[in-house]
């Protein structure tokens, strides 16, 4: 049990480090996402949805102190990882091709802090700061029928289904998740995971802009 | 194959010693028939450099079939060149073009540092073998070989991952100069082995160990280093390095260290 403890100081702790508290926040995102789908059944609804969530303040305090935790674990580890990665390479090489990188490999050191300012900027505009405490609905409708508010929500959203697909694929490698079996399955799981939030939350913004949801 | 002559213009990269800067600089290569390695080319660029009185270009090599993993370097961008599954030795200058223009580096990473033009010191890798890539419990002479049965799909699981040569071409197209498949290869080859069960999660943990002290990056699950691999060696051992090293942070080595721990 004690060297489970010193696990974290090895670079493969960390990465799983990255992939048990990536886990937690794609389950989140994951949930936060069938949550907002009230929004297409309207007002009450969606308020509604909002007031039960805040009605159960112990859960609600124990979610955030663990997503909290979870972002925390996750940004420590990827700046340490990251850190030795730079220096690893030593000389730069003259020429370099990429044979199997994809976009979203390739941009992971992108997509993460992005996220991380858009993750500040959501909860400043429909947590922290709401034009209108209580009216999540209200808040959601008006704020989307700004283009400049739905472009942060779309690219903060596009940044998010970029890095959480590489982020599931990896984490099947990172915890050690293969089989011959399914080992081809793991990135079409990756994609459909990636997909279904990704688009399902891009139709927020893009409904309230084309005004199939209005106030 | 019809046997052609190419002019090849190539930009090899030059360091007298590990604490000079280094830099291109560029040859051509004359009359170099399709049949020739790339090494072959190498030797007859060198030749003519000799004989107009410079130094000649210096790179690793040995068996020159691809087998024992001392050849390697970057050309064009890609480590061991063009042909998948090739160590730099096999790829033939039938890969090339007349009039093509050759980068030739050599691998870069902090854990690999240059000692002369395209030659590396990668006795890393070694001191991660010496962490623990061997079998130290006494198993005797040569055994009757049915004495110890392994069944046939674990050896040839087993060997897969034996067939890594240790050439470094992994660490050379990681992003991140990372060790993972080398290190993975060979912690896994002893796992799936009964004779490697004795000091498995020892192992695990001191070549992981290692391989982070010698400066190496982490693994990002590109797939850089298999794609390049002359082995083939797939990213599912590094999967495989990543389950044994936390099953290592739960369980002890039974035979090592309880006895150690009771003074005998």
């Amino acid at each position: 049990m004690q060297r489970a403890l010193t696990l974290h100081q090895t670079t493969i702790g960390k990465k799983v480090i990255m992939a048990l508290s990536g886990a937690i926040l794609v389950g989140f995102t994951f949930g936060h996402f069938l949550g907002n789908l009230n929004l297409y059944r309207g007002s009450e609804a969606l308020n509604g949805y909002a007031e039960t969530l805040r009605a159960l303040p112990a859960l609600l305090w124990t979610a955030r102190v663990v997503l909290l935790v979870a972002v925390g674990a996750h940004i420590a580890a990827a700046y340490s990882l990251w850190t030795r990665n730079r220096k690893a390479r030593g000389s730069r090489y003259e020429h370099h091709k990429d044979l199997a990188t994809d976009y979203a490999a390739r941009t992971m050191y992108w997509s993460g802090p992005i996220l991380l300012l858009y993750i500040i900027y959501h909860l400043l505009h429909l947590t922290i700061l709401p034009a209108h405490p209580g009216d999540v609905y209200r808040n959601v409708v008006e704020g989307f029928q700004n283009p400049l508010i739905s472009g942060v929500y779309i690219v903060g959203n596009l940044a998010l289904g970029f890095h959480i697909f590489h982020g599931i694929y990896s984490a099947f490698q990172t915890l050690g998740i293969n089989h011959p079996r399914f080992n081809a399955y793991r990135r079409d799981l990756a994609i459909a995971i990636c997909a279904v939030i990704t688009i399902g939350n891009l139709s927020f913004p893009i409904a309230v802009l084309a005004g199939l949801v209005t106030l | 194959m019809s046997e052609r002559l190419l002019n090849l213009t190539l930009h090899v990269w030059r360091q007298n010693g590990p604490n000079d800067t280094g830099r291109f600089e560029t040859y051509r290569a004359k009359d170099i028939t399709t049949h020739m390695s790339f090494l072959e080319m190498l030797d007859v660029v060198n030749e003519e450099l000799i004989e107009q009185g410079k130094t000649p270009i210096a790179f690793d090599h040995d068996c020159r079939e691809g087998i024992c993993g001392s050849c390697g370097f970057m050309i064009n961008g890609v480590a061991h060149g063009p042909q998948r599954r090739t160590t730099a030795c096999q790829v033939h200058m039938r890969q090339f073009e007349d009039g093509d223009e050759l980068w030739v580096e050599p691998w870069r990473a902090h854990g690999f540092p240059i000692v002369k033009d395209l030659i590396v010191d990668r006795s890393a890798f070694d001191r991660i073998i010496q962490a623990g890539g061997y079998i130290s419990i006494r198993t005797g002479s040569a055994p009757e070989a049915n004495e110890i049965s392994i069944p046939k799909h674990t050896a040839d699981k087993a060997m897969d991952a034996a067939e890594c040569i240790g050439c470094g071409a992994c660490v050379a197209a990681c992003p991140n100069a990372s060790a993972s498949l080398f290190t993975a290869a060979k912690i896994s080859h002893l796992a799936l082995l009964p004779q490697g069960q004795a000091e498995r999660q020892d192992r695990a943990r001191r070549m992981v160990a290692q391989m982070d002290a010698e400066g190496f990056g982490n693994c990002t699950n590109h797939g850089e280093c298999e794609a390049v691999c002359p082995k083939g060696i797939s990213l599912d051992w590094i999967a495989r390095m990543n389950r044994e090293l936390v099953r290592a942070a739960f369980k002890s080595d039974a035979s090592v260290e309880s006895s150690a721990a009771k003074g005998v």
